[in-house]
């Protein structure tokens, strides 16, 4: 390797830099390391890739009900003609056809196809909101704890290290039914969007402590810059300190947490789901795909593959884009 | 050493009281009556308000508290319904099992046990030496594999993997049997080939997780100067990469293994869903569902010790494979 591997980085950027910005000669063009960051990820090929990929797979959810449209099959249509009388689909590949693209579910007959962009719609958006309020808690704990110390930091790290002694799985497993009941009597309909809110509520609880450890170790070591001194000195609120002068310098460990909660939350609901307290049915969702196939592995074992694959394959995407993110906004970091 | 693990045994106790008393709370408020799940079918009304006076539901929840706790640390006795005097660390009675959930416990903890230590063993030598190997070797075919390795590894489901691996292995290749647990010291060979495809799922995705945060350890290692000093040295290259470079690499691995197998002791419930074991995690599931709250209260705080003793483990192993670490 080489020896001085920040040279490298460096010239790649100067190089670059002249590319991307017509820049008359002896002219200095100051760039703020945002977008020093910026050039290095549109420079970077896995980013690129993944970032495409990313974009496909939102669209591909937030244009379910056209797909649906165009593809002529509902999520909730049952195609009993299509099955044995066993129940299970015709033809090969667990019943891959011109009308039904990844084949039908075995017993019920419903199109894998379109259940699974409404399931990529529920995950993505479960996903999302839950990573959007893990971040914000977590930053606002973190940047507290880091900058005041004293008992407030002694507290919120009582608490993170409180959440993370609490086995998710099942404590998740425990919560979920009795909100519901709170919420619901025994007899009445849960409406889908209670349970995604309860789904939602239940990552924040759990998730927000790895950003705020993450943030106030940052913090932690920014306490005693002269820049914060200097603000001290000047006078400033507490929440000009921690959000105008603190927060803007902890910015890029927050955006790759952030890239990479997305697909934890993403695996998280899924294997909820598969435990049977996530998505209820009959609203289409991976993990309860996985788990209901788990039960045809012999008689019908394409079935698992589609919902298993797309699932890797969202998740590599956001993996391979956030990496690729971290290094961008690590000038030090060389893969 | 013996302050800071006497500081840290205490905020640990701390923790797990807090746990306890939240599952306790909230398990409590578990909508279901606890005493259904309890009675089998024909109860009546005056059998069932038998047992809730024997499991002294009737009480004021801070004497169930207390009750429970002094049956864990002096033991107590229970009623006749629930066989009689309970054994010191005594965790209560499951009406659902008929029999005291310290029994239940016995029999699936060996599970778990057996699910997470190969595994765990098979993952750390998998993803530390890959990991190593590929940071020794970076830009080469073998790193770019191990690369590809890590990122589909990081990226695949458990539930996933192990369907495929029970597709070919189990259903078409019928080389390894259905998973089931059989004790090692009953047969280990049945023992082993019924938790073989457990191990190798669990080691294949928490390897590659290793195997990626080794090498980008091993990369910064190697680039610091007491790395090029030690070679300067004359040392020879095993000797610094063997014994320098790696003691400085693995500290911060060590910490996420602690806490990865202080988790999975606490009960690996989507691998013993996936596979069909018997262990903690499925024994967890299966009393939340059914509403059998002495078991679910013992596997939450059964798995919350492990992960909190993990903690302290670790904390204890840094001091020990990392000189500049003081504990204090």
């Amino acid at each position: 390797m080489s020896l001085s591997p920040v040279d490298g980085v460096v010239l790649a950027e100067l190089g670059a830099a002249d590319s991307l910005v017509p820049v008359g000669a002896g002219d200095f063009v100051g760039r703020s390391p945002g977008q020093l960051a910026w050039a290095r990820l549109r420079r970077d090929r896995t980013a690129r890739v993944s970032g495409v990929a990313l974009v496909v797979f939102f669209v591909v959810a937030l244009a379910g009900p056209l797909i649906e449209k165009v593809y002529g099959v509902s999520p909730q249509a049952q195609f009993q003609d299509a099955l044995d009388s066993f129940g299970m689909p015709l033809g090969y590949a667990g019943g891959v056809s011109g009308s039904h693209w990844f084949g039908l579910e075995p017993h019920i007959g419903r199109d894998i196809f379109i259940r699974m962009i409404y399931g990529m719609r529920t995950s993505l958006f479960i996903a999302l909101a839950a990573a959007v309020i893990t971040t914000v808690i977590g930053v606002v704990a973190g940047i507290v704890a880091g900058y005041l110390g004293g008992w407030v930091d002694t507290v919120i790290t009582w608490v993170t290290d409180f959440a993370l002694a609490m086995p998710f799985l099942i404590t998740a497993l425990a919560i979920v039914p009795t909100v519901t009941l709170r919420f619901y009597g025994p007899r009445e309909a849960e409406p889908q969007s209670f349970r995604v809110i309860v789904l939602i509520v239940i990552f924040a609880l759990f998730g927000w402590t790895g950003t705020a450890r993450l943030v106030r170790g940052q913090v932690v070591s920014l306490r005693e810059r002269e820049f914060v001194e200097a603000a001290r000195a000047a006078g400033v609120g507490l929440g000009h300190m921690l959000f105008r002068q603190l927060l803007p310098n902890v910015w890029a460990p927050i955006l790759v947490a952030f890239s990479l909660a997305v697909p934890s939350y993403v695996t998280g609901e899924a294997a909820l789901s598969f435990l049977g307290i996530g998505i209820i049915e009959p609203t289409p969702d991976f993990g309860a795909m996985i788990f209901r196939s788990i039960a045809y592995l012999q008689t019908d074992p394409a079935y698992v593959f589609f919902p298993g694959i797309t699932i890797f394959a969202l998740v590599l995407a956001f993996n391979l884009f956030g990496d690729a993110l971290r290094d961008s906004l690590d000038p030090k970091s060389s893969r | 050493m013996a302050r800071f693990l006497v500081r840290r045994v205490l905020s640990a106790t701390l923790t797990l009281f807090a746990v306890s008393v939240l599952s306790f709370l909230m398990f409590f408020a578990l909508p279901k009556d606890p005493v259904t799940g309890m009675c089998p079918k024909n109860c009546n009304a005056e059998r069932l308000e038998r047992v809730r006076q024997e499991l002294g539901l009737r009480d004021p929840l801070v004497d169930q508290y207390v009750g429970y706790m002094r049956g864990i640390v002096a033991g107590r006795d229970l009623g006749s319904a629930q066989g009689g005097h309970c054994a010191a660390p005594c965790l209560g009675y499951s009406y659902v099992n008929s029999e005291p959930v310290t029994s239940t416990l016995s029999r699936v903890l060996p599970v778990t046990l057996s699910i997470v230590i190969p595994a765990a063993v098979l993952w750390l030598a998998l993803g530390v030496g890959l990991g190593m190997i590929s940071a020794l070797r970076r830009g080469t075919a073998f790193d770019r594999l191990a690369i590809g390795f890590s990122l589909t590894g990081a990226s695949l489901q458990l539930y996933f993997v192990g369907a495929v691996l029970l597709i070919v292995f189990v259903y078409n290749l019928k080389v390894v049997p259905v998973q089931h647990y059989t004790s090692m010291l009953e047969n280990p060979a049945k023992w082993a080939s019924g938790l073989v495809l457990a191990w190798v799922a669990l080691a294949f995705l928490f390897s590659a997780i290793y195997a990626r945060l080794s090498r980008a350890q091993m990369l910064e290692t190697l680039s610091e100067d007491f790395i090029r000093t030690a070679r300067a040295k004359g040392l020879a290259k095993s000797q610094v990469y063997g014994r320098h470079a790696l003691r400085a690499a693995i500290t911060p691995i060590v910490t996420i293994a602690g806490l990865d197998i202080g988790g999975a002791l606490g009960g690996t419930v989507i691998t013993e869903t996936t596979f069909g074991i018997q262990g903690l995690g499925r024994t967890a599931v299966e009393a939340v569902r059914g509403g059998d709250l002495p078991t679910v209260m013992a596997t939450v705080l059964i798995s919350a010790a492990f992960i909190v003793v993990a903690n302290i483990v670790v904390d204890v192993l840094y001091a020990l494979i990392d000189p500049r670490v003081r504990l204090q």
